[in-house]
């Protein structure tokens, strides 16, 4: 702690600040006078886009070659119960958090949210905060408590600002992922009692996770119930089923965040609180949460095709593209987590720009219903290019984000577990199926009278539409500069689960001169010592 | 030295700057009833409520001055043995102190308006809380009982004062009769538990029941029984399953401060009794009594979480919820460890704020027909700090981190895991989860936006009228909520330090 402690306080702790700008602005919005709420949305705004460009400037002075922590800030939070405000960034949640901070000014600033504009913008900022203190805290009650908050201003966007089912989606929403927690808060408590020592008890990630004391069986138990809860998150199947619901009666700015930051909590959790601390029941519990994975990707992939409603269709696309990431995450190979890692925020940036695309379709029509939608190319052309970009970065097409993300996962799986990867492999060719089938039935053919008046994008929406393309192309261009950040830490975490377990990566598939022979040998000894 | 029947009695030496707070209490409520019978018409309206509170102010404040003493000079027991003065009986102190001056503050205008009698209102609600410290210092079962029927009876009156509703009356009486019964089932468990040990003083009880061996009780079973008839006798007092049926409709029918002070100080006081009881005096037999209340804890929650979701009165559904909460309160009792016990001393020092400032909003939205909850419709967009209050002291009870609620949970399941009780810790947990149903329906209902077009319309609530005091008393609460979330330290010191000592 003490070492924690002396690398964390110098100077600028930009972490801290990441989380208390928008806390702040959230604050100050709230107390905006009434008659004069037009300020709300560009003061919420500019907090949040103060706290995107410190992620940016994170980004920047981020050392890629550095697989441990950065920036660590430590202070100690209730010294009784060894509970500590421990926040740190490694290459697994630096880009999740340059996306949180990206993604809400975009959101707060190009998107209406049809209603009183001031709650509506507070309770963003505060979900902005609670995500960015969720993708960096490093001891484990600081993470439950970020973990539940964002559920707060989840529900109120979904209540305040849904569509007319809002009620049942935010209540089932809410109680879901609360159930899932409930579990894991025992867990936290039992894996912090439990390995408690004589020099008294600690959340600390760091030290619970390099400790490594508890019993295998213990240890199982205990990552089953991080898993539940970060499978209902995600969410797997079969506890996926309130994410159309919310999805689809969320406003276009809640659905955008729930699919580019909430779902990346579930396997943002898995990697850092399931893998790093529970090593052993990873390798253990791989198979279930793998085939669970790959269940995802067909039956995501299967009841998308059948949708009739356009934002429906894309929530459950949501679904299987999550299950390549668990995919990904569970192959335990430097590629395949690389590869989940950057389908988080492949998925991020396709999802959330279909979510507005769909939003803006919607403004249009006041319908999602994919039957009454027909030849809008012809209406809206520039909207019909986005939305082909856009969706065919979502199949997975060679050149854009999409494609780098799948293909490192299926290659990086294909090593330790061909077959599952083999079914996998088949949900990317239904994804084309279900996506090109909807956008033929809403673009193609010759638009009715009603649909030939729909307005083509405006300049505004135009403009929050551009990020996301640039990143789609730039990603599936050039994934290098996202990759090898993300890598360093990666291998350390794969390192992590060797050192703690049974499961030895696979040879790479390289041919190794013979030299290396010894090495090779005297790799495996210290690794077993 | 006075003879008394022959023989010499000798009255006991009194500290008496340490029963100070029962003094100012009893002192005001004296001054109050004497001032309002002799001036009658001419007392002045602010006269008893202004009484009441500054007695609350100084009760808060000799409270914190004892906190001090104990800590210098160490806890000790007053009064030849009946009343400890140790950290515990200060916390409850304290706790009653805050809940008389909230109740004094929301009150204020709800006298005004049903057009009730305050003084008589003030001086009993001194009373009641003269009995809850009573209850919670007493280290004698006889004392203990005297502390739970002053506290009793002030609250069967209380209860009844809204004479002009009939649920008021058919509650007061519901509360008296199950009360009374309640009550007779804990004189029977003192007698139980006297002819076993010798004694009513609970030092004396537990010092018998260490060096004890078989040969001297030869009758275990009449500890035994002891045993479950005070928990009888308690646990209808902090409505725990099944000795709950009277609160729901006494906390429907009661004035909405009245019910707020039930679920706070009298609940507290129960507790209080129930840990001066059972986990110091009986520590030793933590076996035989733990299971129980760990069983009674599951079974309160169960029903306390599933009646709360389906009420549709908003009163109603607080007095579900707190019976929910009563049994988060045992799970941190059952596992009889100091751990344990400074758990559910924070659980009652943080409900006790965040359902006094709910029963505070309630009462500013009273009906003749209830607290139905579409009359809270729109509430946030009225009044959008009473709305924002309200959904902070709903959160907390759903125990959503940043609220003291959340600490609390943690605390009592970190008590039943230290225990390794994973079953308790598990149920406990999934329960709270289906319970925050309960608080997300007002949440949505407060937050709806009038004329917002969704599944279940509602005419929306007129904007109640704040009364300055009111408004206080809510947003104090809320800031307590709020400022143990996000700093929980000194509550959880404060908690560990007032785990209870018996002094012989």
């Amino acid at each position: 702690m003490s070492i924690l402690a002396a690398t964390g306080d110098a100077g600028f702790a930009i972490l801290n600040w990441l989380i208390l700008v928008p806390a702040v602005g959230a604050v100050v919005v709230a107390f905006i006078p009434r008659g004069r709420e037009d300020l709300a949305r560009p003061v919420g705004t500019a907090f949040s886009a103060a706290a995107g460009a410190l992620s940016v400037y994170l980004l920047a002075v981020f050392d890629g070659s550095d697989p441990g922590f950065q920036f660590e800030s430590t202070r100690s939070w209730i010294a009784d119960l060894g509970i500590s405000w421990h926040v740190g960034v490694d290459g697994i949640s630096l880009f999740l958090v340059v996306l949180t901070g990206l993604i809400f000014p975009i959101v707060l600033a190009g998107l209406d949210p049809h209603g009183d504009p001031k709650p509506y913008t507070a309770w963003m900022l505060v979900l902005q905060a609670a995500s960015f203190g969720a993708f960096l805290a490093l001891d484990l009650f600081l993470f439950f408590v970020f973990f539940e908050v964002v559920l707060v201003p989840m529900y109120m966007l979904i209540a305040g600002w849904g569509y007319d089912r809002r009620r049942y989606a935010a209540n089932k929403f809410f109680i879901y992922t609360m159930a899932g927690s409930a579990l894991m808060l025992v867990a936290i408590i039992a894996v912090v009692s439990l390995s408690a020592s004589d020099g008294g008890i600690t959340f600390d990630l760091n030290t619970l996770a390099e400790r490594q004391s508890l019993a295998t069986n213990t240890a199982r138990w205990a990552f089953a119930a991080f898993a539940v809860a970060f499978a209902i998150k995600i969410p797997l199947v079969p506890v996926h089923t309130w994410l159309p619901d919310a999805h689809t009666q969320a406003p276009t700015g809640g659905s955008v965040i729930l699919a580019a930051v909430m779902l990346k909590l579930g396997t943002y959790g898995l990697v850092r609180f399931g893998l790093y601390l529970f090593p052993e029941a990873s390798v253990y519990f791989a198979p279930v949460l793998v085939t669970l994975a790959v269940i995802g990707i067909i039956y995501g992939a299967l009841v998308a095709t059948m949708q009739t409603d356009l934002k429906r269709l894309v929530a459950y696309s949501s679904v299987a593209h999550m299950g390549f990431v668990v995919l990904g995450i569970f192959a335990f190979t430097v590629t395949g987590l690389e590869g989940g890692i950057l389908q988080m925020v492949n998925h991020g940036v396709s999802t959330g720009a279909l979510f507005i695309l769909v939003g803006f379709i919607y403004e249009r029509r006041h319908t999602r219903r994919i039957s009454e939608l027909k030849g809008l190319q012809k209406a809206a052309p520039v909207m019909a290019g986005f939305f082909t970009v856009v969706m065919l970065s979502s199949v997975g097409l060679p050149g854009l984000n999409g494609f780098v993300g799948e293909f490192l996962i299926l290659i990086g799986s294909f090593a330790t577990r061909r077959w599952w990867t083999v079914v996998a492999a088949a949900g990317v060719i239904l994804a084309a199926l279900y996506l090109l089938w909807a956008y033929q039935r809403v673009f193609h053919g010759a638009p009715d009278e009603v649909n030939a008046e729909t307005r083509d994008l405006l300049t505004r929406e135009k403009l929050v539409l551009a990020p996301f393309v640039a990143a789609i192309v730039f990603i599936g261009v050039y994934p290098a500069p996202l990759l090898d950040r993300v890598e360093p830490a990666v291998d350390s975490l794969i390192t992590h689960i060797e050192d703690n377990s049974n499961y030895r990566r696979p040879d790479q598939p390289v041919v190794v001169p013979a030299p290396t022979q010894s090495e090779d040998t005297g790799a495996e000894t210290g690794g077993e010592g | 030295m006075i003879p008394v029947l022959g023989q010499v009695f000798t009255a006991p030496s009194i500290d008496w700057w340490a029963l100070a707070p029962q003094l100012i209490l009893l002192g005001a409520a004296l001054l109050i009833l004497v001032v309002s019978a002799l001036l009658a018409e001419r007392c002045p309206a602010w006269f008893s409520g202004v009484v009441a509170l500054v007695a609350g102010a100084g009760v808060f404040v000799s409270g914190f001055y004892l906190w001090y003493d104990i800590r210098d000079s160490g806890p000790r027991s007053i009064v030849s043995g009946a009343l400890s003065l140790d950290g515990f009986a200060v916390l409850f102190t304290l706790l009653v102190a805050v809940a008389v001056v909230m109740t004094v503050l929301v009150a204020d205008a709800y006298l005004e308006r049903e057009h009730m009698d305050s003084p008589e209102f003030h001086a009993l609600l001194l009373l009641a809380a003269t009995g809850a410290i009573v209850m919670a210092s007493a280290s004698d079962l006889i004392v203990l009982f005297l502390g739970l029927e002053s506290l009793s009876i002030g609250l069967y009156v209380m209860a009844a004062m809204q004479f002009r509703r009939e649920e008021a009356q058919e509650a007061a009486m519901k509360y008296f009769i199950l009360g009374a019964f309640s009550s007779a089932f804990f004189l029977y468990g003192i007698a139980m538990v006297y002819g076993s040990t010798g004694s009513t003083g609970l030092a004396h009880a537990r010092d018998y029941l260490n060096r004890l061996d078989t040969a001297i009780v030869d009758q275990p079973w009449m500890l035994m029984l002891g045993f479950a008839l005070l928990l009888v006798g308690l646990a209808f007092k902090v409505a725990a399953v099944p000795f709950h049926f009277w609160a729901p409709d006494v906390y429907q029918g009661s004035p909405a401060p009245v019910s707020g002070f039930m679920a706070s100080a009298a609940k507290a006081a129960g507790f209080a009794a129930m840990l001066r009881i059972f986990f110091v005096a009986f520590g030793q037999s933590r076996t035989d009594w733990s299971p129980v209340l760990g069983v009674l804890a599951v079974v309160t929650l169960v029903v306390g979480v599933v009646m709360a979701i389906i009420q549709t009165d908003l009163k109603r559904m607080i007095a579900f919820s707190s019976i929910a909460h009563a049994g988060y309160i045992l799970v941190g009792v059952q596992a009889g460890t100091s751990e344990g016990t400074a758990a559910a001393l924070f659980y009652l020092f943080s409900y006790s704020l965040m359902v006094l400032g709910t029963f505070a909003v309630i009462s500013l939205v009273q009906w003749q027909d209830g607290q139905p909850l579409d009359r809270f419709e729109g509430l946030a967009d009225r009044r959008p700090l009473i709305g924002f209050a309200l959904t902070v002291f709903l959160l907390g009870q759903a125990g959503v981190p940043l609220t003291s609620g959340f600490i609390a949970k943690f605390l009592v399941i970190k008590a039943a895991v230290d225990e390794r009780t994973w079953w308790l810790a598990i149920a406990a947990m999934v329960i709270s989860a289906a319970g925050a149903y309960i608080y997300l329906r007002v949440i949505f209902a407060i937050w709806r936006r009038p004329g917002a077009v969704d599944e279940e319309g509602g005419e929306p609530v007129a904007a109640p009228v704040v009364p300055p005091a009111s408004g206080f008393a809510i947003l104090g609460a809320m800031a307590f909520t709020l400022v143990v979330g996000f700093v929980p330290q000194f509550l959880i010191e404060f908690a560990r330090d007032a785990v209870p000592v018996l002094l012989g």
